[in-house]
């Protein structure tokens, strides 16, 4: 397995001497489903954005297939931001014709398939949609792309249990044995099955990056009851 | 989603269990073609990795073969299936023993109790 994401001593003030995340160094391999677990404010967004050069790094760098965030790995990264960027004018189809224009790697056909089985009206403007469906219409077109890593930021938390679960055999499904999934998330126990491995931080720090069936066979509990024995309060 | 795992195990053991009690309860038949690591996956709502893993684990025990041209396929070793599904119920009744002792009961008990019972049924 080869190295997909790479961070070296990477750190983010954005006080002085209060960093959000502190002398990170990891390893992301290809074609992994990896979970990026953490409390409130443990620096996981700050992270995911550094990864998407939405931030600068204080100090250290984050490679991605060997380069630094930018028009390189734009080109492969396929990314699921905390907030939406898209005008809530604009219609369903209108913005799947944005995307399929902006990114190469963008497969409208597989954008379509799921506007469909998802039952959202491509003729509907966005900001007629509910929280939900809107959320749902963002992870669409971001899993339409055939990327090598698909980075998601919190991306099932407004969405309905029957919606998550075709969500998620959609993610199963659109999965490419050559590239890589980090999912931020509190919703552990959704997810859990179809994790390999588990980034847990805190304080911008890593506190462990290990594996689902790891966690399981040596602590004989879930993902989910070992995430709430770590960060207990 | 479709399969019902526990959280405390690890998930690959849990559908090495299910796919071998598949075999020799004989709803899948020697020889029958297993489905693709990805369909199942699906199905289960799990990581393909781990269903991958898996199925290593139940080629190891010899129940699945892979055949190069058609995918994997269960044994048609029939000794092997009986062998494993005598294993399995050893298993079974080494439970089942266990939880009539912390009962109370040994096992010529035990044994005495299952004589009354086969007489009522």
């Amino acid at each position: 397995m080869s190295v997909l994401v790479e961070c070296n001593n990477l750190t983010k003030c954005y006080v002085p001497n209060m960093p959000a995340v502190e002398k990170l160094n990891l390893t992301m391999e290809r074609g992994h489903i990896i979970g990026l677990l953490g409390p409130n404010g443990s620096g996981k967004t700050t992270l995911i954005k550094m990864m998407n050069g939405l931030l600068r790094p204080t100090e250290g760098q984050v490679l991605i297939n060997g380069f630094e965030p930018g028009p390189e790995t734009k080109k492969c990264v396929s990314y699921l931001p905390e907030r939406t960027y898209l005008s809530a004018q604009k219609t369903v189809r209108d913005i799947v014709d944005f995307f399929a224009d902006f990114y190469e790697d963008f497969r409208r056909d597989r954008a379509y398939a799921m506007i469909d089985s998802l039952q959202i009206n491509p003729a509907a403007r966005l900001k007629t949609l509910s929280k939900g469906t809107k959320e749902k219409v963002q992870l669409i077109l971001v899993m339409s792309r055939e990327a090598d890593l698909y980075i998601l930021d919190e991306p099932i938390a407004g969405v309905d249990p029957a919606a998550r679960d075709y969500i998620l055999r959609t993610i199963l499904n659109n999965y490419n044995p050559e590239g890589s999934l980090l999912i931020s998330t509190h919703l552990i126990s959704d997810i859990e099955n179809i994790l390999d491995d588990v980034i847990f931080i805190k304080n911008g720090h890593l506190v462990a990056q290990t594996t689902v069936e790891r966690i399981r066979e040596e602590n004989g509990k879930s993902v989910d009851a070992y995430f709430r024995e770590v960060f207990a309060c | 989603m479709a399969w019902e795992l526990r959280n405390d195990r690890p998930i690959y053991v849990q559908i090495v269990e299910r796919i071998q009690m598949q075999i020799i309860s004989g709803v899948y038949k020697p020889g029958d073609k297993l489905p693709s690591v990805r369909e199942l996956a699906m199905e289960a709502g799990v990581n393909p990795n781990t269903m991958q893993k898996a199925f290593g684990e139940l080629e190891r025990k010899e129940l699945i073969v892979t055949i190069r041209t058609s995918g994997r396929v269960v044994t048609e070793d029939d000794a092997m299936i009986e062998k494993v599904k005598k294993q399995f119920a050893k298993e079974q009744i080494k439970t089942f023993l266990q939880k009539m002792n912390e009962l109370g009961f040994g096992i010529e008990d035990t044994i005495r109790l299952l004589q009354n019972v086969k007489e009522e049924v």
